[in-house]
């Protein structure tokens, strides 16, 4: 089938198959649909989304069909991308087993893996955490302390992991653990898929200054992994990480997409405009021109880097200086927000459903520059893997 | 529009890249200034870039160019940025053949450009009458003396203005609208002053004394002479942009090279964190300007409506980008960086003068915030 009848095709079916209020932006967090076993359907044209597309493979349009996906190729995924986005129809699923997992155990699992993971995830039936950080172990995550301990045919692990999104909701965490204590420390560390559905892993949700948050403390307590839910070889979880925190990576940075609200509009809404409709602070026009330009360039630029990357000449480290300037744009543009509302941008709780979300937006961003690795390591890995300047 | 470099182009930039390696290094530009050069500028090398096609980079074929286009052009000036190269290229090849390209009339394009494009004439473009840029601020006036017009005015750093034969220069007819006019540097009331100019240039202050020209000075084509001036900044802007973005990397590759050496307390000064992340923020910035240069280029080889925002865009990033990649030069390469011995100094100084000229940093997002609407 031509690129041309496969859009033919795919429009088509969207028109037929898409409920229509999956076809608006998503307003809020609770538009998102991320499944789970315990997943409450938030109306039944969602129900009907997720069932349609997991149908088609189209949540996972890449996957190959045995793992339930549609076995698309790059530019089949994107033409269905672009036709989901001519009607704004939302993602029918968003999850880190989609984001992260799936792509490490495409790569580094066994066919059996594959086969009892993959398609849940693709179903949205199993929700997946992420256990990477721990309290002793933020930036300098290799040095984590989470053990587990071989015994016949499963691992015994005990520790704490921080940081875990949505632990509380999830029903599988994928984890680090160290499990040969006398290696270095890159080397003992293995990557374990964990059933949280047991007596030995219990969650606490941490409270964040943006007055909500997805995060959480989990604790291991001679809770249960089974041997044939190590991902790789024994010792070989650090080279999987990272391989995932690339996803991760890359998925913050199309997070950072500038969609929502921008300072112009800010000042508008806030009336801080003259009568030509200039913002009419001048130095916060000028800063606001400034970000425009630094948009302008970062957009283009991802799509400058994913050109390169389709012509050959690979992505690798570069991703890193994409994730440092799309965060740090990211949080320029939610400080200028908050200027150009003035004290309108101060509202914590009101009335209204979207009442604070602008000032919590503002605070949510501040995490950008933190998590997925800090600006810090990415400008690291810049200096050290890019314009390879020696080690210290 | 693709941020892929052609075959074409690549081989462009390879044989630039060679050539100006061998005829117009760094050491040229000194020897230039400090032989005080009464032009600025090598006309030798200049008559070697005709040989190459150079000149007439964006000359059509029939009046003998290559016409290549912006993103060529554009190829051309970020290599000669990063050889710190002094020429007529912008002025002439590029501001004076879009000029006469958009507005010229049929006969004035076959009299000028083949002599463009054969590198026979230096033609600069004079715009500015006040420090700082302002394409609106014309106050030169062109007024009507019976077929022709008469001249009066100033014109303040016009670029190569001390090597031109002519000078396109920005006036006010009665009308109060802009025109462009062709004007022999040698005719009668022109005066010009060089100004030895911080980056080793020689720029021109010209004065116009009740200059007489003919009717047929007045560029008067098919486009708007105004709507023409206004396109041929653009296309300025992003050339100069690329120039600047030349300037830049080429700074950057050497002090990178200079901190992996360079040692201090027992270790090369490229393992000290604190000269890596400042070093890692320059390069993911270059990354941006990287972006914005190209795709404003081919915007006006594809999409010239576009030209104003995305040309503003890349004139604002890469002014920015290579001063900062001049002043973190310096800052690395520590004392030495503030002898004139070494070059870094001068890449510092360039900078600033090109991201000067058409529009600074803040000029040019003035005039993005414009485009943008608030």
């Amino acid at each position: 089938m031509s690129l041309e009848e496969f859009r033919a095709e795919t429009r088509a079916w969207l028109e037929a198959n898409c409920p229509k209020s999956m076809r608006s932006p998503i307003k809020s967090e609770a538009d998102i649909c991320w499944g789970g076993r315990n997943w409450e359907f938030k109306s039944e044209d969602q129900r009907l989304w997720l069932e349609r597309m997991a149908e088609k493979g189209w949540t996972v349009p890449t996957w190959p069909k045995e793992y339930g996906g549609a076995g698309l190729s790059k530019e089949e995924a994107f033409v269905l991308k672009e036709e989901m986005r001519r009607i704004n129809a939302r993602s029918p699923l968003d999850s880190f087993g989609i984001w992260m997992l799936g792509p490490a155990l495409l790569k580094f699992g066994t066919h059996e893996q594959k086969l009892e993971h993959l398609p849940p995830i693709a179903r949205g039936e199993i929700r997946w955490c992420q256990g990477y950080s721990e309290p002793g172990a933020g930036s300098d995550l290799a040095s984590l302390r989470t053990k587990g301990v071989l015994a016949g045919d499963h691992y015994v692990v005990n520790g704490q992991k921080v940081w875990t999104s949505y632990a509380d909701k999830s029903d599988w965490i994928f984890a680090l653990v160290r499990t040969e204590p006398e290696a270095p420390k890159h080397e003992g560390i293995s990557f374990l898929l964990i059933d949280m559905d047991q007596p030995g892993v219990t969650t606490k949700p941490i409270k964040l200054i943006s007055g909500k948050s997805p995060f959480c403390e989990t604790f291991f307590d001679d809770a249960r992994a089974l041997v044939k839910n190590r991902l790789g070889k024994a010792g070989e979880g650090w080279t999987i990480a990272k391989y995932l925190l690339s996803h991760e990576r890359a998925s913050i940075v199309s997070e950072a997409g500038f969609g929502g609200l921008n300072p112009v509009t800010a000042a508008q809404t806030a009336g801080e405009v003259d009568e030509k409709g200039r913002i009419a602070d001048p130095i916060l026009r000028g800063k606001v021109a400034e970000l425009t330009i630094d948009g302008l360039a970062f957009e283009a630029t991802m799509r400058r880097v994913k050109e390169e990357a389709d012509h050959g000449e690979g992505v690798g480290a570069r991703a890193s200086a994409l994730k440092y300037l799309g965060t740090e744009i990211n949080k320029r543009r939610h400080e200028l927000n908050m200027s150009a509302l003035g004290s309108d941008g101060l509202l914590w709780e009101g009335d209204r459903e979207e009442d604070g979300e602008v000032a919590r937006n503002w605070l949510r961003a501040r995490a950008n520059s933190i998590e997925g690795g800090t600006s810090e390591i990415q400008l690291n890995i810049v200096a050290k893997r890019v314009l390879e300047l020696p080690g210290g | 529009m693709s941020f892929i470099l052609n075959e074409e182009e690549q081989m462009l930039r390879d044989s630039a890249k060679a050539f100006l390696a061998q005829s117009a290094p760094v050491s040229a530009l000194r020897k230039l200034r400090d032989e005080s050069d009464p032009v600025g500028f090598s006309k030798q090398l200049w008559a070697s870039m005709a040989e190459m096609g150079w000149t007439g980079i964006l000359v059509e074929e029939d009046h003998g160019g290559v016409d290549m286009g912006y993103a060529a052009a554009g190829l051309l000036l970020q290599e000669m940025g990063r050889t710190l190269t002094a020429s007529p290229f912008l002025a002439t090849s590029v501001l004076a053949a879009s000029a006469l390209k958009l507005a010229g009339t049929d006969a004035q394009k076959a009299a000028w450009l083949p002599k463009i494009a054969a590198g026979e004439t230096v033609i600069a473009f004079a715009v500015d009458e006040r420090a700082r840029h302002n394409p609106d601020h014309v106050e030169t006036r062109a007024t009507k003396d019976g077929n022709g017009f008469r001249l009066n005015g100033k014109k303040r750093f016009v670029s190569c203005g001390m090597g031109a034969d002519a000078v396109i220069v920005a006036a006010r007819t009665e009308d109060d609208r802009i025109n462009l006019f062709l004007v022999d540097t040698g005719a009668k009331g022109v005066e010009r002053t060089p100004r030895r100019t911080v980056d080793s240039h020689v720029p021109a202050d010209f004065a116009f004394d009740d200059v007489k020209l003919d009717g047929d000075a007045l560029l008067a084509g098919a486009e708007d002479s105004e709507t023409a001036y206004r396109h041929v900044l653009d296309a300025g802007r992003a050339c100069l942009a690329a120039e600047s973005l030349g300037v830049a990397e080429e700074a950057f590759d050497r002090t990178i090279d200079y901190i992996k050496e360079r040692e201090q307390f027992g270790q090369p000064i490229g393992s000290f964190q604190g000269l890596q992340h400042r070093a890692a923020h320059l390069y993911s910035e270059m990354e941006l300007a990287r972006t914005l240069v190209l795709k404003a280029l081919r915007v006006l080889d594809e999409t010239p409506s576009q030209a104003p925002l995305w040309c503003a865009a890349a004139k604002a990033k890469a002014t920015a980008v290579s001063r900062l990649a001049g002043s973190e030069g310096i800052q690395m390469y520590g004392g030495v960086g503030m002898t004139d011995e070494y070059d870094i100094g001068l890449y510092y100084k360039r900078a600033q003068a090109a991201g000067e000229f058409l529009g600074d940093d803040s000029w040019a997002a003035g005039q993005v915030a414009k485009l943008a609407g608030y």
